[in-house]
């Protein structure tokens, strides 16, 4: 194959649409409008205008995807994992910046 | 192809009932599952107890798994053409269908809906799957930018829907700014979808490899700045590598162990524009071998000096 792939940085520069967070995460729809609600899945302007989502959350959404999909999860179950998962990416980080400042 | 025991996966006997099925199934999940589990080898078990999962929990495909008999795990085998007339799709179909192309699962995977991330059956059309894979960088890449060349076999299906294993080979450049944990999509670079059916994407799970010198976070690197007790008390202007280059460093006198000294803009660039910190941190160090010289002269500070670094032990009596 030649040629370069396309790349997309799945970071808070680039936004997509509820339309493509479907396509790529898996989820339905009431899925994850309701994971919106819950505050499990952050997205930008208002639900008349249409969604956007920073592309970061693509993989949050596949996570609930998979997790929807592995464990038969429902919404508000997955709210609640993904809040914890949150929550434990934030501490590991938090441990990662602690140890790089330690000497070796 | 080797035969998998996928009831030994998911540790229940060869009659066990749909419920004690899921129930096994459940409880590994819970403990392999790569997105909860930090159990070194999860995601590779998760895998073994999803796929064997997949198969046994739908009574088509277990009625097949079971017709191939029970074998020891990881033997080499064949399905008998009777299997894969019966099985595998009846009919001309079954005879063009290459087992030396495929995996163990592949024979369960073309009952019903395809497994993985395959999703959108609207109209018939089927989403190619999509693949996640983990690359490890150098620092040094993430600072100016590489270009990835990835080898993956990846699944497609002709007309008939037998499947086969292809080998792909896919080119990415990774711009400058990439950090431990970033994530990147290929649109259209998984698996081939079927009749409409748009085609899967590549997720690439990028973290960098540990280096000699530098331990990253986020865009800032950290680096460890030995000095000696003289640099540490008179102050020196030291020389410090960095990921462009060596830059020169000024010391303040009277510096102490594990001080920040931070050089701005001199760790990782940020894909933006910009850039994270370099920050040396400070470690004073003594020689193992001091010559009699050496000895003389600290211990002639040691005489004149009043100096108690343990001064604050006291303090709290005082």
């Amino acid at each position: 194959m030649s040629g370069e792939a396309e790349v997309w940085w799945l970071d808070e520069h680039r936004e997509i649409s509820l339309r493509e967070l479907i396509e790529v995460s898996g989820l339905r729809e009431a899925e994850l409008l309701e994971l919106v609600h819950c505050g499990a899945i952050q997205a930008h302007g208002q639900p008349e205008a249409g969604y956007r989502f920073s592309a970061h959350v693509v993989t949050v959404a596949r996570t609930a995807c998979r997790l929807r999909d592995d464990f038969e999860l429902d919404t508000r179950g997955l709210s609640v994992a993904l809040r914890l998962l949150e929550r434990v990416h934030s501490l590991e980080e938090e441990i990662g910046r602690l140890r790089a400042e330690l000497p070796r | 192809m080797k035969y998998a025991d996928y009831y030994a996966a998911l540790g229940v006997e060869r009659g066990a009932s749909a419920d004690e099925i899921r129930k096994a199934y459940r409880r590994l999940a819970q403990k392999y599952h790569p997105d909860v589990s930090k159990e070194p080898g999860a995601e590779a078990k998760f895998k073994e107890v999803a796929e064997a999962y997949q198969t046994l929990k739908d009574p088509e495909k277990r009625a097949a798994y079971d017709a191939l008999g029970s074998r020891p795990q990881g033997e080499e085998f064949r399905p008998p053409p009777e299997w894969a007339r019966q099985h595998a799709g009846a009919g001309a179909g079954a005879s063009q269908f290459s087992f030396d192309e495929a995996d163990f699962a592949d024979l369960f995977s073309r009952f019903g809906a395809r497994g993985g991330a395959q999703h959108g059956t609207r109209h018939g059309a089927l989403s190619g799957e999509d693949f996640e894979v983990p690359v490890e960088i150098s620092i040094e890449d993430a600072f100016r930018g590489t270009t990835l060349s990835l080898s993956l076999s990846l699944p497609e299906y002709d007309a008939t829907g037998h499947m086969r294993r292809v080998p792909h080979t896919v080119k990415a450049r990774v711009a400058p700014g990439a950090v431990d944990g970033q994530r990147l999509r290929l649109p259209g670079k998984g698996g081939k979808g079927m009749h409409g059916g748009r085609d899967g994407d590549l997720y690439l799970d990028i973290s960098l490899k540990p280096h000699r010198l530098y331990r990253a976070t986020g865009h800032d690197l950290f680096l460890d700045l030995p000095l000696s007790p003289w640099e540490a008390a008179l102050g020196a202007t030291v020389e410090i590598p960095t990921l462009s280059g060596p830059v020169s460093l000024k010391v303040p006198a009277g510096t102490s162990a594990s001080k920040k000294l931070r050089l701005a803009g001199r760790g990782l660039p940020k894909p933006r524009g910009g850039a994270g910190d370099l920050i040396a941190i400070t470690q004073v160090v003594v020689p193992d071998d001091l010559s009699e010289a050496e000895l003389a002269l600290f211990r002639q500070l040691a005489d004149q000096s009043d100096f108690n670094p343990r001064r604050h032990f006291a303090a709290e009596d005082a």
